[in-house]
């Protein structure tokens, strides 16, 4: 029967769009859990260190590193930490989002800022928006390795001791649950002081062997440390927003496929209605 | 009961311990340290080698280290450990070819040869080996 047939490779259509979708939210949910653990794996030590760093900066050194000094701003640095991958909702626009809105911000101080892209949206966004990337790196895959995030990192930190930028951010999508993926800022250098008052007063830790050597490596693993938290965070982010877009799609192409049957047997039926009442006058004029 | 300080030893990849503790022993850049509750602010690199904990109670657990940092706080330790390992995880096996390896890559240098790599590989396994020694020990006096 010929009746129908547009609309009868329409559903076709979706329904096989509505399996790739499906297929890739189950993808994404098994996906998400290896990389929630992995998250939650390397966050003691993340926090661990950035608890001590807190404790550093209080502290009152005769020795002041480089890195826990406030500068005059003119130029800062943001590492932009993003998906490889697109078909995860706003994750990535929603971050981007933000980040045109504080380098809105910094501009109209006159300050001027730097990038360094992690991911190929990251890097395909700054294509396009025209800030200034001095660094970038793609293709981290679903376990990020810290080994190959440092060069983009030095990168940023160099910069930052030869006094090209005089701060140094941040910005990933933090993993609030499943559901909600929130998209922060964090100033990495200078440190920022932890605000404890059992901190106050006139300290300082006792160093062995030799101060200065101990905060280059410390601070340095610090901040590499948090650029990789991110990264990993971000993944599980992106893993999570995958499922819930990819379970949308499913949905949609689910009501989709529904309403195109209805029409398909409404067509149909009509045209048996037309058939039949064809004969019934075609034999009354007989 | 003894006086104990909170404790915490993490690694990149995991959290080993958290709890109150006696006393840690640690091997720090410029040798062995002993951290008591109490104990002044310090901050110091760490060796590759054993961390001996005594636990509230006095029951003793040995971690192994391939370096890091130690910080100590009047009321907290914190061990940033690049990688740890169990000590009764460690494979002595594995840890003398390590350091067979190690120490014939130092004997025969070939043109692609890393020196620094090679001693530190050379001093990780010792460390290790050193690790395992310890658990001996301890096991053989109880």
């Amino acid at each position: 029967m010929a009746v129908g047939k547009e609309i009868k490779e329409q559903i076709a259509s979706v329904k096989s769009t509505q399996k790739i979708t499906s297929a890739m939210e189950k993808v994404a949910v098994s996906k998400m859990r290896r990389a929630q653990l992995r998250m939650e794996h390397s966050r003691p030590y993340a926090d661990k260190i950035r608890a001590v760093i807190g404790h550093l900066a209080n502290a009152t050194s005769e020795y002041r590193h480089r890195y826990l000094q406030d500068r005059d701003v003119k130029r800062v640095g943001y590492i932009v930490v993003s998906s490889d991958r697109g078909l995860c909702g706003g994750l990535n626009n929603n971050l981007f989002k933000r980040v045109a809105l504080q380098a809105k911000e910094w501009k109209e101080k006159g300050v001027e800022v730097d990038f360094c892209a992690v991911g190929a949206k990251a890097r395909l966004f700054f294509s396009s928006f025209g800030g200034n990337l001095v660094a970038s790196k793609t293709h981290l895959g679903d376990a990020p390795e810290l080994a190959s995030l440092i060069g983009s990192v030095k990168v940023m930190l160099d910069a930052f001791d030869s006094g090209k930028i005089d701060r140094l951010y941040i910005m990933h999508n933090r993993f609030v649950n499943t559901m909600t993926q929130q998209p922060v800022a964090e100033q990495l250098l200078p440190l920022k002081a932890e605000q404890d008052d059992s901190l106050k007063g006139h300290w300082d830790y006792i160093y062995e062997p030799d101060a200065k050597e101990i905060l280059e490596g410390l601070l340095v693993r610090y901040v590499e440390s948090q650029v990789y938290q991110g990264v990993v965070e971000n993944n599980a982010c992106e893993q999570a927003a995958r499922m819930l877009a990819m379970k949308n799609a499913t949905d949609n192409a689910g009501t989709m496929i529904k309403e195109l049957n209805l029409l398909y047997n409404k067509a149909r039926q009509a045209a048996i209605t037309q058939e039949i009442s064809e004969i019934v006058s075609g034999a009354a004029a007989v | 009961m003894a006086i104990t300080v909170h404790c915490d030893i993490v690694s990149a990849e995991e959290n080993l311990f958290s709890g109150l503790v006696e006393r840690v022993v640690a091997s720090g850049a410029i040798g062995d340290l002993g951290v008591e509750p109490g104990h002044a602010a310090l901050l110091t690199p760490l060796k590759p080698g054993p961390v001996r904990i005594v636990k509230q109670g006095g029951s003793e657990e040995i971690i192994y280290v391939s370096g890091g940092y130690l910080e100590v706080q009047p009321n907290a330790v914190t061990v940033l450990a690049d990688t740890a390992v169990r000590a009764n995880d460690l494979d002595e096996a594995a840890a003398l070819e390590a350091k067979k390896h190690a120490e014939q890559a130092i004997l025969n240098q070939g043109a692609d040869f890393d020196y620094s790599r090679a001693l530190s590989q050379l001093a990780e396994a010792a460390a290790q080996l050193r690790t395992i020694q310890q658990i001996r020990e301890k096991l053989g006096k109880h």
